[in-house]
């Protein structure tokens, strides 16, 4: 076993899917050379080749749109974006043809193909390096979305995402990137990609979190224990479709829910899932579902982020709430 | 007319010009395949077009009948759509905008399966697999970047250049004057100049997109972008058959061989409204309309095959009977293209269907299901 950083592990995990079946290609700028602007596919066009990893024009309708295309060939292309403010120009392509072409062919025409997108703040970057567009794609049918949250959930579920027949948006939490290691078994069984785990039991409070704030949510749950407080941590994984059988389950017990994550609060994916918890677990409830996410504003210049994102204290502090309630 | 007028432009490929004779062009000539009678095809490209303009003449007429929701109209883009589409070989594959029912045509598409999709029974059923031609894309542009995409994919595959005729394979993706503004198109032909892909981009320029003149759309010739980009375009009489087959052959030959991409902007005119619901008499002036009407794609044909005495006039007739007879299949058929069960709308939203949504599925199915059948509800009235 090796212990590998997040980037480390999808880059590993990308590996494996390119030599398991010679039709996944890898495409986007400055993937091949330079490794991509994080180094996620390092090496990677060194040992399979520019016909196998290719470093895209600089327009991300053309990454996508040409995706679709070799999709419909018979390839199963990856695709990289820079970063997640600048997937907006592939907007159309993804919401209008990638996510439509199997329903409008009634399934004659199926597009395998993963968007990656390193997504999220905290790295003091400038205006759109730093957003959580998760929302607008999970509000898309015809689109799956998910995101890990660790080294481990790395490597397993961009293979996974690669196997799917079904489009997957798959987003990466940028900051944890290189922000730690964990130890990473590559003969272990994954859970399937499609599904949520519990990422830390408690008894008190059901913390629901997904990619980059899973981090956050588990150092939240660290600091309540110390104060007798046992958060249980759910780590979505999954945001299109939603599996929230665990968070279910986990607020029948506890009675109390927290969801938080970076994206904006308003229609955010916490208000879908603060509505599911409200509809089927009402009478579990002792506290409204507390929602804790960005501010309804641009993303801030990077000085100031701190006070943009959720950070620990907020999380404990709705947690406070949640049982003042 | 300005910039955009083709009389000034040496480069307007005519190998047939309106009033039915044949010319010659320096680089371009109509040649048959080997085996094939010349007049023979002459006369089967004439037969396509005018099967093509009832299907679209009785489209519109269904329109008018409320057997269709919409119709977009291809009339006078006949030779546009069937010199291109004969160009192809069965292993080429096709991208349509909505407007390609003659290409579709000539893929093979049976016309009912285009009626269903503007009935509004379904969003194309054919299998672009079967055909080699995609789907109809509404929106404007973004198949340039499918065929350029699928045309890398044959480049991979190594279908390109190998010298057999049989193998060697090209992309043709068809758009309209009003598309060629979309960042899409521009971005289409950088990566298919960038990967050197076997693509032919098809422009119908009709003159118009809805209310649009193509003046608004560019300042220079729409052929003469490619130069931009890197690679050959080429203007032709799209009302000319001979010459829309001869330069899509020559393009998707270059295609194949493996020398990139062209452009070919096929200069026509869209004598019908943008669809049924267009008025064109709103922007535009029947004296325009009427100047076309000289150029017709079929007239011509029609002049050259007579005039050579390469048609009798029971010849004529015959494809006329010809078309009666489709336009009765269209009319009969459309009416059997049935409502699909509302069920289906759960159906291939994704590969492997989710729990959400077999859960939405099934609380509907049960809700339905709550409902009195119709028969009943109409007997308690």
């Amino acid at each position: 076993m090796t212990k590998v950083t997040l980037a480390k592990a999808l880059n590993a995990g990308l590996r494996k899917a390119m030599e398991d079946d010679p039709k996944v290609l890898l495409m986007g700028e400055d993937v091949g050379k330079l490794g991509g602007v994080f180094r996620v596919t390092d090496g990677l066009q060194k040992d399979f080749g520019e016909g196998r990893v290719l470093d895209s024009p600089l327009a991300e309708s053309g990454i996508i749109g040409t995706a679709v295309g070799l999709a419909m060939r018979g390839y199963r292309p990856v695709c990289e974006i820079q970063f997640d403010g600048f997937v907006y120009p592939a907007y159309d392509q993804i919401v209008s043809q990638v996510a439509k072409l199997h329903f409008r062919t009634r399934g004659n025409v199926r597009v395998p193909m993963v968007i990656r997108i390193p997504y999220g703040g905290g790295i003091g970057a400038v205006e759109h390096h730093s957003e959580s567009p998760e929302a607008q794609f999970a509000h898309t049918p015809g689109l799956k979305v998910v995101t890990c949250s660790n080294p481990v959930d790395g490597y397993w579920m961009i293979q996974q995402a690669i196997a799917s027949d079904d489009p997957v948006i798959f987003l990466e939490p940028k900051r944890q990137y290189h922000s730690g290691k964990a130890e990473l078994d590559e003969s272990a069984t994954p859970a399937p990609l499609f599904t949520s785990t519990v990422a830390r039991p408690g008894t008190d409070v059901t913390l629901i979190a997904y990619g980059p704030m899973v981090k956050t949510a588990l150092a939240a749950a660290e600091a309540a224990a110390t104060e007798g407080r046992s958060i249980e941590v759910i780590d979505l994984r999954t945001l299109s479709p939603l599996d929230l059988g665990p968070v279910e389950e986990s607020v029948r017990r506890t009675g109390r829910a927290v969801v938080t994550h970076e994206a904006h609060t308003n229609l955010g994916m916490g208000a879908e899932v603060a509505a599911r918890i409200s509809e089927r677990c009402f009478y579990s409830l002792q506290s409204p579902v507390l929602r804790v996410g960005a501010f309804d504003t641009p993303y801030p210049p990077s000085r100031i982020e701190e006070d943009y994102l959720p950070d620990l204290d907020r999380v404990l502090d709705a947690v406070d709430r949640a049982f003042e309630f | 007319m300005g910039p955009l007028d083709p009389a000034t432009d040496p480069e307007f490929v005519q190998l047939l010009t309106p009033e039915g004779e044949r010319v010659e062009h320096d680089e371009y000539a109509f040649a048959v395949d080997e085996g094939q009678d010349e007049a023979n095809v002459i006369r089967g490209f004439y037969r396509d077009m005018v099967l093509t303009r009832r299907i679209d003449t009785e489209s519109t007429a269904l329109q008018r009948h409320g057997e269709l929701g919409l119709w977009a109209q291809l009339l006078g883009q006949e030779a546009a759509q069937i010199g291109s589409g004969r160009a192809f070989r069965p292993q080429d594959f096709v991208f349509p905008t909505y407007r390609e029912h003659g290409v579709a045509y000539c893929r093979g598409v049976d016309p009912l399966q285009l009626l269903a999709m503007w009935r509004g029974v379904d969003q194309g059923s054919w299998d672009p697999n079967e055909s080699n031609f995609a789907t109809y894309t509404v929106v404007i542009g973004a198949q340039t970047l499918h065929a350029t995409g699928y045309a890398m994919g044959i480049q991979a595959d190594g279908l390109v250049g190998t010298g057999d005729a049989d193998r060697d394979t090209a992309v043709g993706v068809y758009f309209g004057d009003g598309a060629s503004s979309q960042g899409d198109v521009s971005e289409a032909m950088v990566f298919a100049a960038s990967y050197n892909a076997p693509v032919v981009f098809l422009c119908q320029n009709n003159q118009w997109a809805i209310s649009a003149a193509s003046e608004r759309q560019s300042r220079v010739p729409l052929y003469q972008r490619s130069a931009g980009f890197g690679f050959p375009g080429v203007r032709v009489d799209g009302n000319d058959v001979l010459a829309c087959y001869a330069v899509t052959q020559a393009a998707l030959q270059r295609a194949r061989e493996g020398n990139g991409p062209t452009l070919v902007e096929a200069y026509t005119y869209r004598m019908g409204a943008h669809t049924t619901t267009d008025d064109p008499t709103r922007y535009r002036m029947s004296e325009e309309l009427e100047r076309w009407k000289l150029k017709d794609p079929i007239a011509r044909v029609r002049a050259y095959l007579t005039r050579n005495a390469l048609a009798e006039p029971s010849w004529f007739d015959e494809v006329e009977l010809e078309a009666d007879a489709l336009g009765d299949r269209l009319r009969a058929g459309v009416k059997t293209l049935a409502d699909p069960d509302p069920m289906r709308i759960f159906d291939d939203v994704y590969v492997e269907q989710t729990d959400e949504l077999a859960t939405q599925r099934d609380e509907y199915a049960a809700y339905r299901a709550g409902f009195a059948p119709a028969s009943l509800q109409e007997a308690r009235a």
